[in-house]
């Protein structure tokens, strides 16, 4: 990142239309000229995206596209605590068909393909299946995306593409068992209610192996953070793979089909594809690298109370905070560095609410005068540790390259 | 909506009959409501210059321009590839005639310099 770059994060600016600017800043209500601006500091640009609260069950949010919708939490969000407000978790579909309209009393998913009882359940049916609740971050496979250098194409999200919730539900395993899978089953299948715009593309499918799908975590959640799914979450049923990117939690989940064979189709065996490496890392232009299907996430952490460009007190004691996860492990440690890396200090970790969540930490510093430079890094529980370098890939995924935030102390 | 009540009713009498040590297994009832929304739409269309009907006649059909005009500055390589990409992987009904002008007014307003 360059410095330049770094430095400059207004969060939101008001861009006058028109040349009312007199009179726009004299108005208490935005008027209909105005827009809201977020800027995501986006290496090369553009940068810029109009701030949105036109989104049914959604409040404020930064608007990437607006059909096939793309929403992105305002990074403030992730300052207030460890779980993303319902209104303000991101937003992601890939086709424009989406039904805005869904009767709880009708509503119908088919477990079926490879099982002995093939089912057709109702909500109150899958109500009735033993609960779990379990908090875990959903994150966006291209989080981040934006900041890859040399820039690739895709969704140009910032860091918002990510957001942590309780989820309340059922254990797709109970549901399995329900249907009885069949000796040889493989994988098993994921579909929703969305459906392509045209004729013959790719329906937006996912699946996961067998043994991932009755490991007992990955679950069919109705609730989130005590509340029914917003529409564009996944309402009335979301599919939640803990620790795995938000590609697999099928939205609006309706279809579940046990295969006895692999998953060849588009989403699964074509796109979402990963390089074999370490980080998921190789160079541009590189040939013949072997490539899988994204899966497992891994460790990030950010500074949420201080956004890159604004001005510290030198020698004032400084509070500084932010939010980390370990991707598919809990957190086992997130230090602080004010020295470019060189020395690392432990920073105190909040409430854990779960390995999948989350997790608040904490420090002080009081900074000398000049260019503070913050790095802070996390350290999973199986010991994996966000790398000092930043991973690139040609399809934007996986980023997790430790954050510095440039902060001047004057 | 008759079997989801019954289906409360049950819970919180599980709830009451395994007693408050048990009482984290049984989460209180949880009530499903159906909704009907409203999503905006866009009427954004792609900024002036040759061949920008073509791109309002392509490429808005399964996205809003938002997808295309926030990309970064992408080589004519990659333009060509993406849009290829869209017409045999997502199957775009495009004209073969209609792509050369597609790549030549993304690679004019959104190329690599
Ligand atoms: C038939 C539907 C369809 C049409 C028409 C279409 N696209 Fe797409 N486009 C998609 C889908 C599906 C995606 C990937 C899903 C997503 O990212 O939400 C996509 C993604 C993209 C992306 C992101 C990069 C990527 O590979 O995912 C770009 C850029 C893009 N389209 C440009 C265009 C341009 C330019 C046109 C006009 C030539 C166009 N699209 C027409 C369906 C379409």
């Amino acid at each position: 990142m360059t410095a330049s770059s770094a430095f400059s994060y207004p969060t939101t600016r008001r861009r006058l239309l028109g040349q009312a600017s007199a009179l726009g800043a004299l108005s208490l209500v935005a008027p209909a000229w105005a827009e809201e601006l977020a800027n995501l500091g986006l290496p090369g640009g553009p940068s810029e995206r109009p701030l949105t609260k036109a989104f049914p069950q959604k409040g404020e949010m930064i608007l990437q596209r607006t059909r096939a919708p793309l929403l992105e939490s305002p990074f403030e969000v992730f300052d207030k605590g460890v779980f993303t407000p319902n209104d303000q978790l991101f937003v992601r579909w890939h086709w424009a068909v989406i039904p805005t309209e869904i009767k709880v009393d009708t509503y119908r998913i088919a477990v079926r393909g490879h099982v002995k009882n093939e089912l057709s359940l109702s909500l109150a049916d899958l109500m009735s299946l033993p609960r779990v609740e379990l908090a875990a971050v959903n994150q966006c496979s291209g989080n981040s995306r934006g900041f890859f250098e040399p820039r690739v194409a895709g969704g140009e999200w910032g860091n918002g593409a990510m957001g942590n919730a309780k989820w309340l539900g059922v254990r797709l395993k109970d549901v399995l068992d329900k249907a009885g899978v069949k000796d040889g089953a493989q994988c098993v299948r994921f579909g929703g209610l969305d459906e392509p715009m045209v004729e013959g593309a790719p329906k937006f499918t996912k699946s996961i192996a067998i043994d991932h799908a009755r490991d007992g975590e990955v679950m069919l959640a109705f609730g989130m953070n005590g509340e029914q799914l917003p529409l564009l979450n996944g309402f009335p049923i979301r599919l939640i793979v803990p620790g795995w990117y938000s590609t697999y939690w099928v939205k609006m989940l309706n279809n579940i089909e046990v295969l006895d064979g692999p998953d060849d189709q588009f989403w699964t065996a074509k796109a979402y594809m990963i390089p074999d490496t370490p980080g998921a890392n190789m160079k541009p232009g590189e040939k013949d690298v072997k490539m899988v299907p994204i899966n497992r996430m891994v460790p990030r952490s950010f500074v949420t109370n201080f956004r890159g460009g604004e001005r510290l007190r030198a020698g004032a004691p400084t509070p500084l905070r932010g939010i980390a996860f370990g991707g598919d492990a809990g957190v086992k440690a997130v230090e602080v560095s004010t020295d470019g890396g060189a020395t690392w200090t432990q920073a105190k970790l909040g409430t854990d609410e779960g390995k999948y969540s989350f997790r608040q930490w904490s420090t002080q510093i009081e900074p000398a005068a000049g260019n503070l430079t913050v790095m802070v890094r996390c350290t999973n529980m199986n010991g994996l540790t966000q790398p000092a370098t930043p991973n690139w890939n040609p399809s934007g995924f996986m980023r997790n390259v430790i954050e510095t935030t440039h902060l001047p102390v004057a | 909506m008759a079997t989801l009540v019954r289906t409360f009713a049950f819970a919180i009498i599980a709830a009451f009959a395994v007693g408050s040590a048990r009482a984290t297994e049984v989460p209180p009832p949880f009530a499903l409501k159906s909704i009907s929304v409203e999503l905006p739409t866009s009427d954004r269309t792609f900024p002036y210059g040759p061949g920008v009907a073509v791109m309002d006649a392509n490429c808005l059909i399964c996205h809003s321009a938002g997808m295309v005009l926030n990309q970064p500055a992408l080589s004519k390589t990659a333009w060509d590839g993406i849009v290829h990409k869209m017409v045999k992987v997502y199957k775009a009904p495009i004209e073969e005639a209609d792509i050369a002008t597609i790549v030549d007014y993304l690679t004019a307003t959104k190329g690599a310099k």
